[in-house]
């Protein structure tokens, strides 16, 4: 689905990304792990189209997707959450929602007069939706909260709630669980398994909950120092010592042995 | 009858003129603060667009004139209007494929945006002068008083007439047309929430799919619409000067701070607070208070606050008074 070739990106004397080359494969979660400063978030953020490579590319669906913006890999089908939630914080958590299907109305300026029925009808639908993932997330009772008010937590939720709304083929989501209490966190495994098996979403995510990650990826990389350090199943990884070193640092595998 | 007279005489001097010049300021304010919601910088060249704005529509009307095309007893002014805002449409949307954009793809800071409308300031300012000259130019025509002081004298039997001209009462209509319509716009159209979304975050927007150049051709439109009415109903209410609109930048600014920068609702409100303190603040109330006080008293001194030299003074004051005890502004946050 997206594989990268060769990426590069740094900032001011950090070299974020160091030509790192890796696959996510269409239908299945990719989990994606390493320490802090490994530059796994430089790596969404390069993927996602917040700022362009220095070098390398990124290739979606086998066709070069590097440099463009957000709202041009939206329409290819790309979605992602962020690790900090963003919402709209004037609005209420069910426009938030509604918000992300806002360019896939048709409506023009004169439609907009004059077939308002159609229109209502298609808001309407959006609205049922939104209800929908809203009942899945559990957040239906803050429906109508201003979107800025909502917790920590439930901010998380809606951030997922939006990459439900519309038919995305790829999703990246950083750190979903992040901040979220255990049993909410299953639930939001589940919806990502659902969504992955139903609907055939390719997810790849970074996490540190290394329970979540052997529940939910296959398979797993890891990121250090701007490259891939190695790839398998949560399995594999877990007991790799090259892993292990680069969280914990060097001796350190033996010394757990 | 005193009271009546009082009444007259307040609507006449301060109530009318201040509604007025206070729906010009809320245009402008509201120009200002679309462009700071979308865009997060404060557009200097904002009031010499405003200039360029009635320089075309004058034009244009000129032109119109020459060849015998009039609105009857409306100003044909109001004929060239929509091709007024086509130019000055153009003229900003060169300004930002020229200017703003090029900063915009750097991801400038507001700062850089901010000297960099400074610079289309000045340069607007010698241009437009290049064309039309220093000198001031009365461009009204058609119908120019409603309601006249001494028809309204004879009408009531009171000493004070109530004057009340055409470009008074256009200026309050058209204002009111063009918020209600951009309150509709920003609502209810997908552009509008596209654009309120931008505002709000920027980059949640982008990842809705909405595509930030759209949006930004968007508001530079809206606010030229915006623009060339506020400049060219204030020229035909007063007349057009050239600095006149550098000068009226202050109290545009004022108004849009007043109200909460980003806000169009505080602009508006903003617009007003600001035209009715500058009025009465330089209004004498002397003769007001004659017709209030007990018979045959009259006030020693003309009970103004500051001469009308000063009127800039009183959008300065605001200003100052708002940064230094509100600065949000009356309505908070900087969202659509």
């Amino acid at each position: 689905m997206i594989s990268v070739r060769n990426l590069y990106k740094h900032f001011g004397g950090v070299q974020a990304v160091n030509g790192i080359s890796l696959e996510i494969q269409t239908g299945l979660i990719t989990g994606l792990i390493g320490p802090n400063g490994a530059g796994k978030t430089t790596l969404f953020n390069l993927i996602a189209g917040t700022f362009p490579p220095d070098q390398g590319q990124i290739m979606l669906d086998g066709e070069d997707v590097s440099g463009l913006r957000p709202h041009q890999l939206f329409s290819k089908g790309l979605l992602r959450t962020f690790q900090i939630p963003h919402e709209f914080h004037s609005l209420t958590a069910r426009e938030n929602l509604m918000m992300v299907t806002l360019t896939l109305l048709r409506e023009t300026l004169i439609s907009a007069w004059f077939q308002r029925k159609t229109l209502h009808q298609q808001e309407r639908k959006i609205a049922m939706k939104a209800e929908e993932v809203m009942e899945f997330l559990n957040i239906r009772h803050v429906a109508d909260e201003l979107a800025g008010n909502l917790s920590g937590g439930q901010k998380k939720l809606l951030e997922l709630g939006r990459t439900m709304m519309v038919d995305a083929k790829v999703v990246i989501l950083d750190e979903v669980g992040a901040g979220v209490n255990r049993t909410l966190l299953k639930e939001i495994g589940d919806a990502i398994e659902l969504m992955n098996q139903e609907k055939g979403y390719t997810f790849c995510m970074i996490e540190h909950d290394m329970d979540f990650i052997s529940r939910l990826c296959n398979p797993v990389i890891v990121m250090a120092e701007g490259k891939l350090l190695t790839e398998g199943s949560a399995e594999e990884v877990k007991s790799n010592e090259m892993v292990i070193e680069a969280y914990l640092g060097r001796g350190a595998s033996s010394g757990l042995n | 009858m005193d009271f009546l007279n009082a009444i007259v005489l307040l609507s006449n001097y301060v109530l009318i003129p201040s509604l007025v010049y206070g729906s010009q300021l809320a245009l402008g304010a509201l120009g200002v603060t679309i462009v700071f919601g979308i865009m997060r910088f404060a557009n200097f060249a904002h009031g010499e667009m405003m200039s360029f704005a009635t320089v075309s529509t004058i034009f244009i009307t000129w032109w119109f004139q020459s060849i015998g095309l009039t609105a009857g007893i409306l100003p044909t002014a109001l004929l060239a209007l929509p091709f007024g805002i086509l130019i000055t449409g153009l003229l900003v949307w060169a300004t930002e494929r020229s200017v703003f954009s090029y900063y915009r793809q750097r991801k400038s800071k507001p700062v850089i945006f901010v000297i960099a409308s400074v610079g289309v300031m000045f340069m607007l300012n010698g241009v437009v002068r290049l064309f039309i000259g220093t000198d001031e130019i009365i461009f009204m025509d058609g119908l120019k008083f409603l309601i006249k002081a001494g028809e309204f004298k004879k009408w009531s039997g009171l000493n004070e007439g109530l004057a009340l001209k055409q470009t008074q009462v256009l200026t309050v209509l058209l204002a009111i047309l063009a918020v209600a319509w951009l309150f509709w716009f920003l609502q209810k159209t997908k552009m509008g929430k596209a654009m309120r979304a931008f505002s709000d975050n920027e980059d949640l927007a982008l990842l809705s799919g909405i595509d930030p150049e759209k949006v930004v051709r968007a508001t530079w439109f809206i606010s030229a619409v915006l623009i060339t009415l506020a400049g060219v109903l204030y020229g035909l209410d007063k007349s057009y000067k050239p600095l006149i609109y550098f000068h009226l930048l202050l109290p545009i600014f004022a108004a849009a701070i007043v109200g909460g920068i980003g806000q169009p609702l505080g602009a508006i409100l903003g617009g007003y607070i600001v035209a009715f303190s500058e009025v009465a603040a330089t209004y004498a109330f002397k003769k007001f208070l004659r017709y209030l006080g007990p018979e045959g008293w009259s006030p020693e001194d003309l009970v103004q606050l500051l001469s009308t030299e000063y009127k800039f003074a009183v959008s300065f004051l605001i200003l100052v008074l708002v940064l230094l005890i509100r600065p949000t502004g009356l309505f908070k946050g900087r969202v659509l």
